[in-house]
């Protein structure tokens, strides 16, 4: 076991970890930040999306030693200062994008980044660009509706 | 997994005296990982190339563009665009947005899964992969399914991309894993065009010579017209038969030259 | 408009914040002080004999705590089947037992036959991998049509066949069907699979055991749908314990779609451990367990035949179906294909002569039980697959034939030709509601544009309606269930007036949390933040059965509806003792207890805090507290309908399909939470979809799951899908529940798949490729094109 460090949520962190600990595993079972779900083990399902240096990442599939002293942003890291939602978490409350809640971490984190690169996407490239974030309980649709709200453009009404 | 020592070199000469002790290669990881999850891989020395700057980057040089082998597809995607807008349009279909931001050409390359993006490109264009000790044409670097001319301890520190006047790349998704059900690479150069095929057949990545020959007489898609490939070496599994496979061979030719 | 908070609104979801911040709280996020680790040692073949299991080197591991085999456990009962069900010569069915962990035989790839506990999971996977475990292969019995003609392999050696029964539904309808059938002027005939389906809640299930020496006490933290049916399977039929000795927590659960319903081995298994080590033991599944043994849903091969008059008139239906329920009988897998199936196979048609006829089989896979929809979207399938080929060969069109054939208003009550009485519906309006909002009339100028674009437009079409509400106890005694499916609430008024109500329903997803808050906060006129729904919990909260078969609302609804009016009746008794009146003339109305025509008034408050400081109380006449739990067992099932639309545009020269929209008109009867109403279709539908285009778990002829990751499962994605259009505006509230309500859960996986295979041929037909009558889910590029291109 070595101590690996960086900075998670804007603190600075150290944990212990093998070579074989995923950024997951160190959030999670490290740090106690659980809200970095794991929902499958072959890259795909998204649950455990966070950002790396700016960068959506899948935390499953990134060694904690391969990015020390990296800057780490998780879901527990995504609300206003005064803990208030974000505008992209209370967009996905206001159109009820989230069910179970189990994929929406990862969704959350995936739909940030695209809103970073791209603040006025079109509903084809939400959808596209969530194709690495899986969800089995909303059908995507308000989801999807989310995102476009967040980056204030035009919904369905229902 | 297997447990394993992670060392991570600041340049490439310490990489590769790593893994000439037998330590293996990371690049982006996002194939090794799940392998290594199911215990199919005990490399006990894993040797992380993310933090050598040399083999980042994509630069424009003698001849076409080189693209570092720890470069992450997301870099090429943006980075490639003025150079090669079919490469970096590519670059931007493999998996997905995050996996884009890790998994490296590098990897893809070395490793060769017979229904890769990059392996199309790199045909497809006549690449050039450049490895810690010499450069192979990509017409002698593809040896069939996840076998390459790479030998052990050979790290690919680059590929060396000429730029065609016109290219594209079609790509017909596997439902599950959105790997490549079928990809066709199209590339018209001053000497000719250049047809490259992922996911369809056995033996990997392939050239198609028959529309080679037709595209570079007239470079479009009535030229296929009547071309087939025989569906004999193809791969047949869930998501389509051999026979299914060879029919889109054809279709995303066209639609690739259409594109391009 | 109904007021913010209440029944009716689209309150925004309170459990979203937590979710939302990352501070869920999932079986996986909880640790326990000194917890081990277990992992689950999984068979590689799918039939084998066990000679034995060397288990010494494992042990010997670091880390190693404890491995246990079968042999461990063979003292314990087996993992229940709920439903008996008889075959039409009145045997039982064959139920053989299931072990916690596999003994004498592994009988499916991923059964389970070891377990290691270690202090880290790590280890426990590392010395499993050193278990020497003597198996010897056996044939695989895979395809079900063999496996009901093999009398040599059998899944279960100890009871001679592998059909586990042969049901007729109705046996007495049997010879008059077949005598519709002789005379009838038309027959269509169709052949079709429901392709089998991993549920993929996107939670892997997750087991964490403890036990506390001090009392003898156990506890399972646990991806439960229904706590209480856990405890009473792992205490009272497995483990062998008294239930008051076992709690079952089910915290968050990352959805569940039926696939965690169910009690598993791993459960018990972790919950022996920890009393053997005096430690809690943890169990997390990865994905690929989850492929490999999580209960899987459909598969079922049917044929359907409907007999009609040359108008199209339907005179009779008549099925064969055979269903696979994999190597053992899970919780409901005998329900799903019999009384989940069978009895819905009238639809929403006036078919006045029905039989249906299911064998369901044991075969060399995982088993097989209820998944979203249950049966429903089985029988609506064949159904609905099956009318629209009589259209097209009768040349009616494919709404006129249904509008001809649905029940009308005027006819419900209605008693079915299956046993069931649909006691109200409109399926008339559900179908112009749809006409309008899919936009019909528009579809041949939408199928002109996508032709300019070189593509094949189709529409497809789905009338349905489904039973739901599960279950009247009665009802479902007759028909072989062996438990209850009441539901259960306990309304506790604290003493500054505030409120927790303990439900049996639990929420993984549905909203419980904030559409039950509503339902109390309305019916008692107070604010719903006041309202705290507690769930998951057995220590907590009262027995009921938890959340499956459509049935929180109108089932643990009802209960807590009839829990709150004991509420308001004790109040009505504590306001007459305060204002000094009599208790019939005290009225409530908007969270304040009045004497009928006075200004003499309690608030809610004033009466709560009054029940907890009852300093005058008459106590002979008055107890003190404000506390009311109520059962509530429906009368009849609900019967939610609709009729679903879906226009897709198909490439001709991939075969590639896409969902060019999808539009649903439903009847739900009354809506509490019109947001949460329509997520429930969205994401039914969403499902529904992945049915029809992309989902099919595979196995080879030697049992090998082929789609064991999701590499190769294709789950629907955003791309997959469009926005979908919903209404739910033509409600006929259900008669017989105090919400009036019928429950959406299940619609949407329901009534979705035929309307896309629907549309499918119908774009083939009408791009001139008639010889394609039918293509089997999930309809891939690859199937469509070898229809196409079939001689």
């Amino acid at each position: 076991m070595t101590k690996t460090t960086m900075t998670v949520n804007g603190k600075s962190v150290s944990a212990a970890t093998e070579g074989r600990t995923l950024l997951s595993a160190y959030l999670r079972d490290g740090l106690g930040l659980t809200g970095t779900h794991i929902g499958c083990d072959t890259s795909q399902c998204g649950a455990c999306v966070v950002h790396v240096d700016g960068l959506a990442v899948k935390s499953c599939s990134v060694f904690a030693q391969d990015i020390e002293g990296a800057d780490v942003k998780t879901i527990e890291g995504m609300a206003n200062a005064d803990g208030s939602l974000s505008v992209l978490q209370q967009a996905f409350q206001d159109h009820h994008g989230l069910q179970c809640g189990f994929c929406t971490p990862g969704m959350v984190m995936s739909s940030a980044a695209l809103l970073a690169e791209n603040p006025n996407p079109t509903e084809h490239q939400v959808r596209d660009y969530l194709e690495g974030n899986l969800c089995r309980c909303t059908g995507y649709h308000n989801i999807v509706k989310a995102v476009m709200a967040a980056s204030d453009q035009a919904v369905p009404a229902e | 997994m297997y447990d394993f020592t992670l060392v991570k070199p600041k340049n490439l000469a310490d990489a590769v005296a790593a893994i000439a002790d037998g330590a293996q290669a990371l690049s982006g990881g996002q194939t090794l990982l799940p392998t290594m999850k199911q215990r199919l891989a005990d490399p006990g020395t894993l040797v992380s190339l993310s933090g050598i700057p040399e083999l980042h980057g994509v630069c424009k040089g003698d001849g076409g563009i080189i693209i570092g082998g720890a470069t992450p597809h997301a870099v090429v995607a943006r980075e490639a665009a003025k150079y090669y807008p079919a490469l970096a349009a590519l670059a931007n279909q493999i998996g997905d947005p995050a996996v884009r931001n890790r998994g490296t050409i590098g990897g893809s390359i070395a490793n060769n899964d017979p229904s890769a993006c990059y392996p199309a490109a790199a045909l497809g264009s006549g690449a050039i992969i450049q490895t810690n000790t010499r450069e192979i044409a990509a017409d002698d670097y593809f040896r069939g399914m996840f076998e390459t001319a790479l030998h052990e301890g050979e790290i690919v520190t680059g590929v060396k991309f000429p730029v065609p006047q016109k290219a594209a790349y079609i790509k017909f998704v596997q439902p599950a894993s959105r790997f490549a059900l079928v990809g066709a690479f199209v590339a018209q150069f001053a000497d000719g065009v250049r047809v490259a095929i992922t996911g369809a057949s056995n033996n990997g990545v392939f050239r198609w010579a028959e529309a080679e020959a037709a595209l570079s007489a007239n470079f479009a898609p009535k030229a296929l017209m009547g071309l087939t490939l025989p569906a004999d070496d193809m791969i047949s599994d869930l998501h389509g038969t051999a026979e299914y496979r060879a029919h889109l061979c054809g279709v995303m030719v066209k639609r690739a030259v259409m594109a391009a | 408009m109904p007021k913010d908070g209440g029944i009716g609104a689209s309150t925004k979801r309170r459990e979203d914040i937590r979710f939302l911040t990352g501070k869920g709280r999932y079986t996986d996020d909880i640790n326990l002080r000194g917890q081990a680790y277990a992992y689950f040692l999984r068979s590689e073949v799918a039939h084998g004999r066990i000679n034995h299991i060397d288990t010494k080197t494992a042990a010997a591991m670091p880390g190693v705590l404890t491995i246990l085999t079968g042999d461990d456990f063979v003292a314990m009962g087996g993992n229940p089947a709920g439903w008996l069900i008889h075959s039409r010569n009145g045997d039982p069915m064959k139920e053989p037992k299931r072990p916690v962990l596999a003994h004498g035989k592994v009988r499916h790839v991923g059964d389970a036959y070891a377990v290691v506990i270690a202090e880290t999971y790590q280890q426990a996977r590392d010395a499993a991998a050193c278990i020497d475990a003597d198996i010897t292969d056996l044939p695989a019995v895979v395809d079900m049509a063999r496996a009901l003609s093999d009398s040599t392999n059998l899944v279960h050696d100890e009871i001679g066949t592998n059909q586990c029964f042969d049901w007729g539904w109705i046996e007495d309808n049997r010879a008059a069907v077949d005598a519709a059938f002789a005379t009838a002027p038309h027959i269509t005939t169709l052949q079709l699979i429901n392709n089998r389906l991993t549920p993929n809640a996107m939670e892997p299930r997750a087991s964490l055991g403890d036990f506390d020496p001090g009392t003898g006490d156990y506890k399972l933290y646990t991806t439960s749908q229904n706590p209480h049916l856990h405890r009473l399977l792992i205490a009272a039929f497995v483990m062998g314990m008294p239930e008051n000795k076992l709690t079952v927590i089910a915290p968050d659960v990352g959805g569940g779609f039926g696939s965690k319903i169910y009690h598993y081995g791993e459960e018990a298994a972790v919950l022996q451990a920890a009393k053997l080590l005096n430690r809690p033991v943890k169990w997390v599944a990865e994905r690929s367990e989850s492929f490999l043994s999580d209960a899987h849903g459909r598969d079922h091969v049917t044929k359907i035949e409907l007999a009609t008059t040359k108008d199209g008139e339907f005179l009779a239906l008549r099925t064969e179906t055979m269903a696979n329920v994999g190597a053992y009988l899970s919780n409901f897998s005998t329900a799903t294909p019999t009384f989940l199936h069978g009895t819905v196979m009238a639809g929403p048609y006036k078919t006045p002569l029905i039989y249906v006829n299911v064998k369901t089989v044991f075969t060399n896979t995982a088993p097989v039980d209820a998944y979203r929809g249950a049966g429903r979207p089985e029988a609506t399938y064949s159904l609905e697959r099956v009318i629209d080929k009589c259209a097209r060969e009768l040349g009616i069109d494919q709404a006129e034939i249904r509008r001809k054939n649905l029940l009308t208003p005027d006819q419900f009550p209605y008693q079915t030709p299956v046993g069931l009485v649909y006691d109200t519906g409109n399926y008339q309006a559900t179908l112009d509601k749809l006409t309008d909002i899919a936009d019909l009339a528009g579809f041949e100028a939408r199928r002109a544009t996508s032709a300019k674009n070189g593509k094949l437009r189709g529409l497809g079409l789905s009338t349905w309606v489904e039973a739901c509400g599960i279950a009247p106890s009665n009802l479902v005694g007759v028909l072989g269930a062996r438990v209850g499916l009441f539901d259960a609430a306990t309304v506790r008024v604290n003493a500054t007036g505030n409120i927790s109500v303990m439900t049996g329903a639990h929420s993984h997803g549905q909203g419980h949390e904030t559409v039950f808050a509503q339902i109390v906060a309305d019916r008692l006129g107070i604010p719903a933040e006041s309202v705290d729904i507690v769930h998951g919990d057995t220590s907590k909260i009262p027995f009921g059965m938890g959340s499956y078969g459509s049935r929180s609302l109108s089932v643990a609804g009802s209960a807590m509806t009839k829990a709150v009016d004991k509420i308001i009746a004790k109040g009505k008794k504590i306001a007459a003792h305060m204002l000094e009146a009599s208790e019939n003339d005290i009225e409530f109305k908007d969270g304040s207890f009045s004497v009928a025509g006075t200004d003499k008034a309690k608030t809610f408050g004033e009466i709560a805090f009054s029940a907890y400081v009852p300093h005058n109380y008459p106590l002979e006449t008055l107890e003190p507290g404000l506390e009311e739990t109520a059962f509530y067992d429906p009368a009849n099932f609900t019967y939610p309908a609709g009729a679903y639309a879906c226009e897709v545009e198909l490439d001709p020269d991939t075969g590639h399909v896409t969902i060019a929209s999808f539009a649903c008109a439903d009847d739900f009867g009354n809506v509490m939470n019109p947001m949460i109403v329509n997520g429930q279709v969205h994401g039914g539908v969403g499902q529904g979809i992945g049915q029809a285009l992309l989902e099919n778990t595979t196995y080879d002829e030697n049992g090998q799951l082929l789609t064991g990751s999701f590499m190769d499962y294709a789950m629907p994605r955003a791309s997959d899908v469009p926005y979908y259009t919903v209404d739910h505006s033509c409600n006929t509230p259900c008669t017989h529940n105090p919400l009036g309500a019928k429950g959406c859960g299940e619609a949407g996986a329901i009534g979705s798949p035929p309307a896309v295979v629907n549309a499918v041929i119908d774009a083939l037909h009408r791009a001139g490729h008639s010889h394609v009558t039918h293509i089997d889910m999930p309809v891939s590029p690859a199937r469509v094109w070898a229809a196409m291109n079939q001689a």
